[in-house]
């Protein structure tokens, strides 16, 4: 963000066009910011104007029933998670929180950022992210039109699904100003089930495994040695969502399926599972270490050879821990100007997956590309969807590609 | 008939043979079907309703041709309308008279299954069911259960974002697809996602989906597929009004429970499914509702409990809990059978599909009742209740005189009504021809524009399924920065071909 740019309230789709068509008529690039939680995220690109969204706020349709809800993008998402928990309900794709990665207050990013970053948690594997739980949205586009997408109901095809595009875009197509999110039951109970003592890959192995039988097991995270719970050896960690009954059952059953493992169990009840979740949620496990932060998505099978293959590079690794029972790795490794993006992803690009430089200072964000690369012919589709809603280039100049 | 398609272009008629003789050189030898009775197999799909001859008929065997055919169609300026298994509803894969229709059956292999990840690489011509047959010996199964799947193919799948009877707990097919491979038009191949979750960068995978054939040919598809639930029990609840039935969907979820299927029926329907095969359902009930509940052994046992218990305070006539894996088929079997048994009571059917707000269920049937009766058709009704997509069933007859008619516009005022109700248009079957020329009640003209701005960065010629989806053409160039005003579809009577 930059100290010198222009900010511009916007209160209302209306305040959105006019700010978004002079923006295009003066060629000046624009930021979007809520609470500013993810100011730090993407490629550093300071822009002309900071369009704030803080006071489009408000949750406007709640139907517990129906399971639907829709909020202006300001809103914060806490009043959001408190509003719906009240009726016993959450948003199953576990918005992460970034400020323990990021800095600054906690909790206090909007739901608007939230759809922005497609921010999804542990639950990601079986619930789905983020972007599989926006129903639809309006928005004003770069080019500064007010256009609406998908709706309030669960099923629908009518149209292309913008929404899907919007979901992680980054700001860079237009300004969300509500948006229309699924909501779900809370279930009864959650649990955790520790599976320690063994190595890693062995642990990764558990988990894949643990995650092809009928235990419908919710999040699977490898914690290495001293990444949480004061634990020195490896914690396959298993979650367990549900009525009670059916929790201790599946437990027993993970257990018992994985009695000859040679790992020792064991279980956390819902209060220490919940809180467990929450900081894996946060990626405060390397987020509590100083240096950069990547964060990979790969094939679960291939997450353990992604990080050996780091490791043997000489990337200095100070921390890291899987989650989606292999699949999506988070790094933090000492800092250095290039951010070890070669490395990072000469390793990741032999397997197939992306890899995301999530925390590093405004200089290694401005040289080196945050997003992962793409092939050519990608990379010019991706520019030419990314001109049909914002030609000119308007909104967060910069920010995903140094080319738009 | 009131569909209007793009009329056929000379100049590209005039150029058939030139165009036959490079897919020819193109194609493997079989893959080119020029001979007027044999292309007329393709004319249309499970959307009856509309014809139209292809001009040519290509069947490519590998990547390598697709990508040749897209090629040598960008090069010739010649429109292409891609085909999985023809089993679309709302005609996405109607031919054109100008345009080359390429049928992607010959892409039918498994190419991968991998079990560790989860997943499984398809070639897009495999059928729906297929997928789950392969690896069932496993365990595993794919969960968008489209009631075509025994035809129809993945491809079509992702092209439509096709549903089925499990997607409020599973998902559709967008929530359940890892990574695709499309050929673009130009001939050039793209590989969106992979093993992988959640590529970042835009979500293509997710636009491609549901995209009805207009951005691209999928020619490779990475579906996730999921353990078995353990056990599956159904209940059969009968109510005394769809209200009630409504209000007992709605408290099964509200008390936290999301059944695997949750399906409702009203009473022509169950009484034409009894006629045509009895399975045993009430007669005198006015709605039926069938709930499946899947998981652990233990779970399911606590949730049949539970929604019992729901179904008795909200007065339910019948209630029945499957004690056997053959009871709860049984269950199903009426519902499965619906479609056929309904065209046994009428000689002809039109099949809709909006979605509403669950909630506005009563006033959606009281609705329809009202029009049905304004147009003098029948209507028989089946729900997905749990997440309030419809499918009334039109009755007519063909052979009589205004009838086609009369059901078509009963169709579209049904839609009509389902969008003022805050619904949709279509729910999972596509917009395709069917419901092209109602896209604006739902969309204003400037959202219309934006979503083909996003089809000219796929196709900047607009040769790719032209004519389907959106009420007007436009050319991609007409979009440059100039700011539409107002909602309204400018010159609605102007015919728009």
């Amino acid at each position: 963000m930059d100290a010198s740019a222009t900010i511009v309230e916007i209160r209302d789709a209306p305040d959105a066009m006019e700010a978004l068509r002079a923006a295009n008529a003066q060629d000046a690039s624009c930021a979007i910011v809520g609470a500013g939680s993810k100011a730090r995220l993407g490629r550093h690109a300071p822009q002309a104007r900071l369009l704030s969204t803080r006071a489009l706020s408000g949750v406007t349709l709640y139907e517990p029933d129906e399971l639907v809800l829709s909020a202006r993008a300001g809103t914060p998402l806490i009043e959001i998670e408190a509003l719906i928990a009240a009726q016993g309900q959450r948003l199953a794709f576990e918005p992460m929180d970034h400020a323990p990665l990021l800095g600054g207050a906690p909790r206090r990013a909007t739901v608007g950022g939230m759809i922005a970053v497609n921010a999804s948690g542990p639950r990601r594997i079986k619930a789905g992210a983020a972007r599989d739980h926006l129903l639809g949205f309006r928005c004003v586009t770069g080019r500064g039109e007010e256009v609406k997408s998908g709706g309030r109901v669960m099923k629908n095809v009518t149209g292309y699904d913008l929404s899907k595009l919007v979901c992680g875009s980054f700001g860079t197509l237009a300004l969300l100003t509500e948006v229309t999110l699924k909501v779900l039951p809370r279930p009864e109970t959650e649990e955790t089930l520790l599976a320690i003592g063994l190595s890693e890959a062995e642990s990764l192995s558990l988990l894949r495994r643990a995650s092809a039988t009928p235990c419908e097991v919710c999040s699977l995270t490898l914690l290495p040695p001293g990444a949480a719970l004061g634990l020195d050896a490896h914690a396959a960690a298993l979650r367990l969502e549900g009525p009670e009954i059916s929790v201790a059952a599946r437990r027993d059953d993970l257990i018992a399926r994985f009695s000859k493992s040679g790992a020792r169990f064991e279980i956390l009840k819902a209060t220490e599972s919940a809180a467990l979740w929450a900081r894996l949620r946060d990626a405060v496990p390397v987020a509590e270490h100083a240096g950069q932060v990547w964060r990979l998505s790969v094939a679960p099978t291939d997450g353990f050879s992604v990080v050996e293959r780091i490791r043997r590079a000489g990337a200095p690794l100070l921390a890291h821990f899987y989650d989606w029972a292999g699949g999506l790795i988070w790094l933090c490794l000492a800092s250095a100007p290039d951010a070890h993006a070669a490395i990072i992803r000469e390793a990741v690009d032999a397997h197939g997956g992306h890899a995301t430089l999530i925390r590093a200072d405004e200089e290694t964000r401005a040289t080196i590309e945050v997003f992962h690369p793409q092939p050519a012919p990608l990379a010019a589709l991706t520019r030419r969807v990314k001109e049909s809603f914002d030609p000119l280039h308007v909104l967060e100049r910069g920010r995903m590609r140094a080319e738009f | 008939m009131t569909l209007i398609m793009p009329a056929p272009e000379p100049e590209i008629m005039a150029r058939r043979d030139e165009l036959i003789a490079r897919l020819r050189a193109i194609l493997s030898p079989g893959g080119l079907i020029v001979d007027e009775v044999a292309r007329r197999a393709y004319e249309c799909d499970a959307f009856t309703m509309y014809r139209a001859l292809p001009l040519v008929v290509a069947l490519p065997e590998t990547v390598e041709e697709v990508c040749a055919v897209m090629a040598l169609a960008a090069e010739m300026d010649v429109k292409i309308v891609p085909r999985g298994a023809g089993t679309s509803l709302s005609g996405g894969s109607m031919p054109l008279e100008d345009g080359i229709l390429l049928g992607m059956s010959k892409f039918n292999r498994i190419l991968e299954i991998d079990y560790e990840n989860r997943c499984a690489r398809v070639e897009p011509g495999v059928q729906n069911l297929a997928i789950s047959k392969a690896v069932e010996a496993e365990g595993f199964y794919y969960a968008p259960d489209p009631s075509s799947q025994i035809a129809c193919s993945i491809g079509g799948n992702v092209a439509e974002n096709a549903g089925g009877v499990h997607c409020l707990k599973y998902g559709l097919t967008t929530n359940n697809i890892l990574g695709l491979n499309v050929a673009l038009m130009g001939g050039e191949l793209v590989r969106l996602g992979g093993k992988h979750l959640d590529s970042e960068a835009y979500d293509l995978l997710g636009l491609m989906t549901g995209s009805e054939g207009l951005l691209g040919v999928v020619t490779e598809v990475t579906v996730r597929i999921l353990q078995k639930p353990s056990t599956a029990r159904g209940l059969l609840l009968g109510f005394a009004s769809v209200a009630e039935g409504a209000r007992c969907v709605g408290a099964i979820i509200a008390h936290g429970v999301i059944p695997g299927g949750l399906e409702m029926m009203d009473k022509a329907t169950v009484h034409a499914v009894e006629r045509f095969q009895p399975c045993g359902y009430p007669l005198d009930a006015e709605a039926l509702v069938i709930v499946e509940l899947d998981g652990t052994q233990a779970e399911v046992d606590h949730l049949v409990a539970v929604v019992e218990d729901i179904a008795r305070a909200e007065g339910a006539t019948t209630l029945r809990v499957s004690t056997s894996e053959a009871e709860r088929l049984q269950f199903w079997a009426g519902r499965k059978n619906a479609f056929p048994a309904v065209s046994c009571i009428a000689p002809d059917y039109l099949c809709m599909d909006g979605t509403i707000p669950r909630g506005r269920l009563p006033d959606a049937l009281a609705g329809m009742d009202k029009l049905a009766k304004q147009y003098g058709l029948g209507v028989a009704n089946v729900f997905h209740a749990g997440d309030g997509n419809l499918h009334p069933l039109i009755l007519y007859d063909a052979s009589k005189e205004g009838d086609v008619e009369r059901a078509e516009k009963l169709g579209f005022d049904i839609l009509r009504l389902c969008v003022s109700l805050g619904g949709v248009l279509t729910g999972e079957h596509g917009v395709g021809v069917e419901k092209r020329d109602l896209m604006g009640e739902m969309f204003s003209e400037v959202d219309l524009n934006q979503q083909m701005r996003v089809k000219c960065a796929f196709d900047p010629a607009g040769r790719l399924n032209p004519g389907k989806v959106f009420p007007t053409l436009h050319r991609c160039a007409e979009f440059g920065m100039m700011h539409v005003s107002g909602g309204a579809m400018r010159f609605p009577d102007l015919p728009r071909f």
